[in-house]
Formats: C-alpha cells, structure tokens, sequence
C-alpha cells in the first residue's frame, strides 16, 4: 500500500529539529556522547558535524531505499547502513587528526547505537521523500550539534577557564575541575533543561496572566 | 594487584570505571527504565547476559577478521552479532520464563541499541583481551550497569514521595541525580593506584 507522502517543505521541517523537538533538550536522545565528549567546545563540535554528517548520508540512503528495504527486515538493514557511514567517518577522522580521534576515542564508532538516527530513520526518513528527509534531518543535525556546543562551552568555560583552548578568565581563576569530570556532564545538562523549564513555565503563566488582564 | 589481573579488571569495570556513572554508556536505558525498581532489576539482568554473549562472540569474531585482515568490518559484524544476541535472548527468555519475558516487554528488543553493550565490544577489542579477561571485563560490566541502574530506581522510588517544584520535575531532577551518584563514583577512583 503506497504511503500517502506530503510534500511540502516549510519552514518548520527544518527548524523543528533545531528548538522544537531538539533531539537532546526536548526528545533525551543520544545521550552517551552528549554527555561523554562536552568536556571541551573541540571535540562538542566534532561530534556534533560528525553525527550530522552519518545522519544525512544515511538518511538520504533510507529514503532512496524506502520502498525497496522489506518492512520486516528494515531495522537491521538501517543499521547496516548506518555502521557504514560510522566506518567511513571513523577513518576520515582518523585521516585528518589523530589528535582529535584519540580525544573522541571509541565514541565515533559509537555513533552507530545513537538512537536520534535510527529514530530519524525510522520516523522519518522510510516515510519522506528525499529532500524533505534532508531538510529535516540537516535541521536535526544543527540541533544536535547546538545542544552539545552549549553543553561543551559551559563545561570548557568552569572547569578548565577556556573556550576554544583560549584563556577567558586569567591566571587567578580557580577551575571547578568537577565540571570536565563525568558528574560535571550530568550536572550541567540537568542546569540546561532546568532552564528550559523555567522559561516555558514563564511564557506559559506571562500569558496567562495577559489573558486575565484582558478580560 | 597488575593491571592485567583478571580481578582488577572486574573490580575496574565494577566500580572505578563504571560504564554507566563514569564512561557514559547506556544511558538511555539508566533514564528510561529506572523508574521501577522491579523492572531495573531485570532490565539490568537481561543486559548483563547480552553483553556475556556479544563479548565472546566478539572476541571469537574479532579473532577470525584479524586473521582475513578484515579489520574494517569490525563495526558492521559486531552491530549484527549483537543484534542477534538480542533476538536469542528474546527467544529464550518468552520459552523458558514467559513471566520476565512480559515484564520487560518492550525494552528488550532495545537492549540493541544500547551503547554499553557495543561499547564493551569495541573497549576489549581495543585493550587486547584475552578470553578469560573479556569474560572478567563483561561480567563488571555488567555487574556495574547493574548496580548502578538499581541504585538509580531506588532513589526515583523516594523521590516520588518528595515534593518538587514544578520547574524540576521530569528529566532535569533524574539527570541531578544522577550527577550526584556518579560524583559519589568518583571515590571509587583511588581503588585503582
């Protein structure tokens, strides 16, 4: 039975990924490498454009195939493919810089169990035409890659007094080591979504109080 | 005790570095599913006789592709082994104990993409294991995810009972929480000198 496709591509295709359903504030997926390699805003943002980078080939591959990969064998075959992507980062990253490999270390190859893509691929890109799965996933992507660089930066920030490997705050400052250990991962995106929270919460009694004084 | 002690590589992966607390494996399964501490419990055990089965056959499977010079499989083969795995379990588990089988319903099928589990796989293959290592490195593993998966639903349970304001509520408390127990892990550190 052919699925009833909806072609339109607006805005919202993209920026869903981005504030919406952000795949780690709002949706809690792809936690282990989140949490893992923020220690510093370098390797957040290798992640990150390596994660884009596996979950845009991949799902361009998914939504090609759509409709030849047989429905009862579609997870394992969007693994495959998934894995074949990871393989192919993982030794152009280890091409380019062994610094930066050796920092991520197993994570890369880990890439291939981080539920944001398999649900991509499952949700989106078996069900979408090629360019709208693109958009969608390119939104995803950039999503993903924001929400580590935000925990990274502040991580890079209080632990180490850096961003970017360049000082901030000078000699004096004292850095909360705890924060580049693992508790400091927890911590700090335990803070992020707090936040989140707090300014939904906000918006939501800020309107509510406009629309008593209205009527 | 040496390093490459059967023992301290149980007691490293146990404790010191624990896979969930301090390397950041298997995350989505220790927010998912420790909301009970019943099903915790047998998740935490389904999980531990994954990794049991997908570390042999990973060091079996390793062994053959090094000796084809296939290295470059490694990631594929592994993610199908243990998808495997999974499915054996599955199958064994709804013949012989259909009770466990429904209890945990829908996260066994997971238990795939669990990072721990490839982590694991790909860790020893890296460090060079032998059999006899893998099995004390799977085995804490396991023994760590265990632990540290009940440790969490016995804290949620309590925390039901606590009166939180609404701005905390859901995941940013559980992922506080969590930063606390692994800062408590930290201890655990001086085991290792």
């Amino acid at each position: 039975m052919p699925i009833i496709e909806d072609n339109t591509i607006t805005a919202d295709t993209f920026l869903t990924g981005i504030w919406k359903e952000n795949p780690v504030f709002v949706m809690l997926l792809g936690m282990c490498p989140v949490l893992a390699v923020t220690n510093s805003v370098i390797n957040a943002l290798a992640m990150g454009l390596a994660t884009t980078f596996v979950l845009l080939c991949s799902s361009t591959l998914i939504s090609l195939l759509r409709n030849a990969i047989p429905k009862e064998v579609r997870i394992a075959t969007y693994i495959v493919i998934i894995a074949t992507f990871v393989t192919i980062t993982d030794y152009v990253i280890q091409a380019i810089s062994l610094e930066l490999y050796n920092a991520l270390g197993a994570f890369i190859q880990l890439i291939v169990v981080n539920c944001m893509i398999l649900g991509r691929a499952e949700a989106y890109a078996s069900k979408n035409r090629l360019l709208k799965t693109l958009v969608n996933s390119l939104g995803m992507g950039i999503g993903f890659t924001i929400a580590l660089l935000s925990l990274g930066s502040v991580r890079e920030l209080l632990g180490n007094g850096s961003l970017l490997g360049y000082s901030v705050f000078g000699e004096a400052f004292q850095p909360w080591v705890v924060m580049v250990l693992p508790p400091g991962g927890f911590i700090v995106l335990g803070a992020w979504l707090l936040l989140f929270n707090w300014l939904k919460e906000r918006k939501a009694s800020l309107a509510l109080a406009k629309e008593g004084g209205v009527s | 005790m040496s390093p490459d002690s059967v023992s301290f590589i149980f007691l490293n992966a146990f404790l010191i570095n624990n896979f969930v607390l301090a390397m950041f494996l298997g995350l989505c399964p220790f927010l998912g599913v420790s909301g009970k501490l019943n099903t915790a419990w047998s998740m935490g055990l389904a999980t531990t006789l994954v990794m049991l089965i997908s570390s042999i056959s990973a060091y079996f499977i390793n062994e053959l592709l090094v000796y084809f010079e296939i290295e470059f499989l490694r990631l594929i083969c592994y993610i199908a082994v243990i998808a495997s795995a999974v499915q054996l379990v599955e199958m064994t588990m709804k013949k012989f104990s259909p009770g466990l089988f429904k209890a945990l319903g829908i996260f066994l099928p997971l238990i795939t993409t669990n990072c721990a589990i490839l982590g694991l796989a790909l860790f020893q293959t890296h460090k060079d294991y032998d059999l006899y290592q893998s099995l004390a490195y799977s085995t804490g593993a396991g023994a760590g995810f265990i632990l540290a998966i009940v440790l969490m639903a016995g804290l949620r349970e309590k925390l039901e009972l606590a009166d939180l304001p609404n701005t905390s509520q859901g995941a940013a408390i559980s992922l506080m929480l969590a930063g606390i127990l692994s800062l408590i892990f930290m201890g655990f550190a001086g085991l290792g000198s």
